[in-house]
């Protein structure tokens, strides 16, 4: 009986360590996405939580009628950080340019996926918007937009150019935008972006015989505009602060 | 030409046309300004004749912010001044080590100085130590400056490591001047061409140094800028986020040297335009 025991344990060898070969080139291929997927859940999680923070502070206005429409939002790009790139989104929204700059809006706010890619801080919210009868959009956002924002100059120029951005491709009758803190003008976003006057959002609809008002120089989106002036003959104009 | 209305902001304008600088004594124009009738014109701004202005310009009475080396001659770039971003209680973005941008751009000041001295130019600065002018008064020092540029250093709390760009103000509206008048609030509008060519020599020079830098200067609306009347730009390094400050240190020789080579080659485009009379 020895003799054919031998040969059974010897296949149990081999088989044994044939499995374990393939356990472990298997481990090898899936750990890796694994691995990924855990990141990405964790993302998600960290946005979850934000986003039902923000929800708590100020639910998003949807309608469920509203029609889905593919958004298109600005966060920076995955390639080059110093530059924004658009995203398209599915979003249910409203047709009320004012209902629809508050959700894109609050989309913004809510980060992309890969919150790196951010360009406006987790804890900032939008407190109000509203539009004006010459298609300036005042965006009224707490304190933690200018507090929380990484200071710099491209940092805070980007923040104001993914909001212009966005909304010049989403609510096409807005041709401006002004920025509020908790209600109050202030003088920059966090020590350097200025803020005292509007943002051009849509240059072509300013650039419209309809709005003569336009200010050629700042067709620009997300430069900043001033009304024009001119100093007549005979008068000075001071700045009074 | 440039008119500066004293110490107080609320007084304070720019006039353009003329061909030489004309500073203002403030008691004169304080008086002048004072009446109710003045202050109570369109929300924000205020007239005052020219004849006025020329008569109290001649008074000759040195500004505040205003430096040696306001008497420079017409028609050439002389003076660059530095302005050494924040201070005080406001110290710019933080990193994690400790880094405050504040004490960082005054230190790139002082290698700066060096550099644009040995250049030739003289040197006017925003700020000597850990205080934090306004942005006008920051404005008002280069304002008061005839053939100057102005230089802000900022250090960015994102952006690569290592590398550095130089913003431009965004486009501003046209101002016109049939009587050599411009408002403070937009001194920048007749220079942004002249600091675009600044702003895309600098970069330049500074891209042969920082490899991944932009090619040339950006343009961002950036409120400092704004109010400045002579060519002005803004450079920002990143960032405060390395992870060891001697990287920022040994960033500041070649930062500064790039600057000045920067500057110095602007000089003849200066030149050009005021022999050319496309300055003001």
């Amino acid at each position: 009986m020895e003799p054919a025991a031998e040969p059974a344990r010897g296949r149990w060898k081999f088989w044994l360590t044939t499995l374990l070969v393939f356990a472990v080139i298997g481990a090898a291929i899936v750990a890796p996405i694994l691995r990924k997927r855990l990141t990405r859940a964790a993302r998600l999680q960290q946005q979850s939580e934000e986003q039902a923070r923000r929800e708590l502070i100020q639910p998003v206005p949807v309608n469920p009628s509203d029609p889905r429409v593919k958004a298109e939002l600005f966060w920076l790009s995955d390639e080059d950080s110093s530059m924004l790139a658009p995203v398209a989104v599915e979003l249910p929204l409203s047709s009320d340019p004012v209902l629809r700059s508050k959700q894109v809006l609050n989309t913004l706010l809510a980060g992309p996926v890969d919150v790196g890619l951010r360009t406006l801080p987790p804890d900032a919210v939008l407190l109000s918007f509203y539009i004006l009868p010459d298609g300036t959009g005042i965006a009224d956002f707490s304190e933690a937009l200018a507090t929380s924002i990484p200071s710099g100059i491209q940092s805070e120029q980007l923040a104001v150019d993914s909001m212009t951005h966005t909304l010049e491709a989403n609510v096409p009758q807005l041709k401006r935008l002004k920025i509020l803190i908790h209600g109050q003008e202030v003088e920059t976003l966090a020590g350097h972006v200025d803020l005292t006057g509007t943002f051009a959002v849509n240059p072509a609809a300013r650039q419209s015989p309809a709005n003569p008002a336009t200010t050629p120089a700042a067709a620009k989106t997300g430069a900043l505009v001033v009304p024009p002036l001119t100093v007549t003959l005979g008068t000075v104009k001071l700045t009074q602060r | 030409m440039l008119l500066d209305v004293g110490n107080s902001r609320r007084f304070r304008f720019l006039g353009l046309g003329g061909t030489g600088l004309l500073v203002v004594g403030a008691a004169v124009m304080a008086f002048a300004f004072e009446t109710p009738s003045q202050t109570q014109q369109t929300p924000g701004a205020s007239t005052l004749p020219p004849a006025s202005a020329a008569t109290a310009g001649q008074s000759g009475t040195q500004a505040a912010g205003s430096a040696p080396g306001s008497q420079t001659p017409p028609g050439g770039l002389n003076i660059v001044v530095l302005d050494p971003a924040h201070g005080g209680t406001d110290s710019g973005a933080r990193g994690t080590g400790g880094i405050q941008e504040s004490e960082i751009t005054l230190e790139f000041a002082a290698q700066m100085r060096r550099a644009l001295e040995q250049q030739g130019f003289q040197v006017v600065q925003t700020r000597q130590g850990n205080d934090n002018p306004s942005f006008d008064d920051r404005s008002a020092t280069a304002n008061a400056q005839r053939g100057a540029v102005f230089i802000s250093l900022h250090i960015a709390s994102t952006g690569i490591p290592g590398t550095v760009r130089v913003y431009v103000n965004s486009d501003l509206p046209p101002v016109k001047t049939t009587n050599g008048f411009i408002p403070w609030d937009l001194a920048q509008a007749p220079f942004l061409g002249l600091s675009r060519k600044l702003g895309d020599l600098v970069q330049g020079m500074l891209t042969q140094h920082f490899k991944g830098s932009p090619d040339t200067a950006q343009t961002a609306t950036i409120r400092q800028l704004r109010t400045t009347a002579a060519p002005a730009i803004a450079v920002e390094v990143s960032s405060v986020v390395v992870n060891n400050r001697t990287d920022l240190d040994h960033m500041a020789p070649a930062v500064a040297d790039a600057i000045a080579r920067g500057v110095a080659a602007f000089k003849p485009l200066y030149a050009m335009a005021t022999t050319s009379g496309a300055l003001p």
